[in-house]
């Protein structure tokens, strides 16, 4: 069996920390399969109750943004202060807003 | 968009690396790096994840000799964390380009180093306690500050590891304290156990500030928040009040309090030693590498196995004389 081919493939482990909150990314590790990755995440990332649930994704299936903080991709975010609750002046002895 | 020199790019992207890292703010893994920082961090990091995975060894040679089943639970519990700890270092260290399998190689062929503390042998069951309380003691005093390291995945990996240590290091101090509540036999157990172990640990904060070329670099970068030194002080100063209260006294006869500074003040370790162990001829460090490369060599055909498992089971989900779907086409 050739070198490469025995270095199993790298997952992502997301886990839920519990019902009602997203799933969060805690780290990585080596399976052979989908199955395996399932099975070593549990070992190695929720020895004491810390999930229940957990999702592996081939790290290869994940596209993700460029790091570069200069990135267009975030920069129309900045300029779109409406967007936030607090743009809006709302008189103080209107209740419950 | 202008053109700039590579030269100029470089100088820009130093910049905001460094503006980063003054600003206390993590460094992420697709993120430009100095070259320099990258390589310091995977010798540091792969290091860490080695010591944790060598660290298995001194404890799991009690395990089948725990006395009793109580004891025995907690030794597998507490060596299992370990492999665990290993393994969120190494994934943290993967994300700076290198690989697990070059990872596992160079520890084999002794190209990386693990914590010295490991090439001392576990002689008696006290040692366990010991290791847990004093070994694990002065990693916690270690780790905590790194959960506050510059580069992102190092940060969390510690803090994960940091939640467990704690569990480690009551488990023997509680393990010594039973000890000590027991036969003469048994105190003079744990005090040969302390003696034996004292020095080397603190030695796991490495040599004196003046012989650490690398230490002022690290910090300028966030990758180390404290000197060797002041740790090493930190750690002394915890410890004394522990050992107090356990009924146990430390082999160093310069170790006393120093009302004036506010510390204890103590001896140095045996450096000449330290630096022995460190190059090879402590009294287990062949044993240890030799005991990880079995282990690694011993798995192999697991290895192999089960990736010819995955393959099989890949293959029978989409034949390969049955185009897949999809295939060749735009999606
Ligand atoms: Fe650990
Ligand atoms: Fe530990």
């Amino acid at each position: 069996m050739s070198e490469i081919q025995d270095e199993w493939p790298l997952y992502e482990i997301f886990v839920r920390g519990k019902r009602g909150l997203n799933h969060v990314h805690v780290g990585s590790l080596h399976a052979a399969d989908d199955e395996m990755a399932l099975l070593h995440a549990r070992d190695v990332y929720t020895r004491r109750n810390e999930g229940v649930s957990i999702w592996a994704v081939r790290s290869d299936a994940i596209t993700a943004s460029s790091p570069d903080e200069k990135d267009p991709l975030f920069a129309p975010a900045g300029d779109k202060v409406y967007r936030h609750p607090t743009f809006y002046a709302v008189p103080d002895d209107v209740p419950n807003m | 968009m202008a053109v700039t020199s590579q030269a100029e790019d470089e100088a820009e992207l130093l910049a905001r690396f460094e503006a980063t890292v003054g600003r206390h703010d993590r460094i992420e893994p697709r993120d430009w790096m100095p070259e320099k920082y990258r390589r310091t961090l995977v010798r540091q990091i792969a290091q860490h994840a080695h010591s944790e995975i060598i660290g298995m060894q001194p404890e799991g040679n009690w395990i089948t000799r725990a006395p009793s089943l109580r004891r025995k639970a907690i030794l597998l519990a507490k060596v299992q964390d370990e492999a665990g700890h290993g393994l969120y270092l190494y994934s943290a260290c993967e994300t700076l380009g290198v690989s697990r399998r070059e990872l596992t190689a160079m520890l084999i062929a002794g190209k990386q180093k693990y914590s010295s503390i490991f090439n001392y042998p576990t002689l008696s069951y006290a040692d366990v306690g010991t290791i847990g309380w004093l070994v694990d003691g002065a990693a916690i005093c270690n780790q905590v500050p790194l959960c506050r390291t510059s580069y992102g995945p190092y940060g969390r990996s510690m803090i994960r590891i940091c939640k467990e240590e704690s569990f480690h290091q009551r488990q023997g101090y509680e393990l010594l304290a039973t000890m000590m509540r027991g036969t003469d036999e048994q105190r003079a157990m744990v005090q040969e156990s302390v003696d034996r172990f004292w020095w080397p640990a603190l030695m796991m904060f490495g040599p004196p500030d003046a012989e650490s070329p690398n230490t002022e670099q690290s910090m300028a970068w966030g990758i180390k928040r404290d000197t060797n030194d002041d740790l090493r002080q930190k750690f002394v100063d915890m410890s004394v009040p522990q050992a107090k209260a356990l009924g146990v006294t430390f082999p160093d006869p310069l170790l006393a309090w120093n009302e004036e500074r506010g510390h204890h003040d103590f001896g140095q370790p045996d450096w000449d030693e330290f630096a022995a162990v460190v190059k090879g001829s402590g009294p287990c460090n062949a044993q240890r590498i030799a005991h990880r490369k079995k282990a690694h060599d011993d798995g192999a055909w697991v290895r192999e196995a089960a990736v010819a498992f995955a393959t099989a089971v890949v293959e029978e989900r989409a034949p390969v004389s049955v185009s897949k779907p999809g295939e060749g086409s735009e999606q």
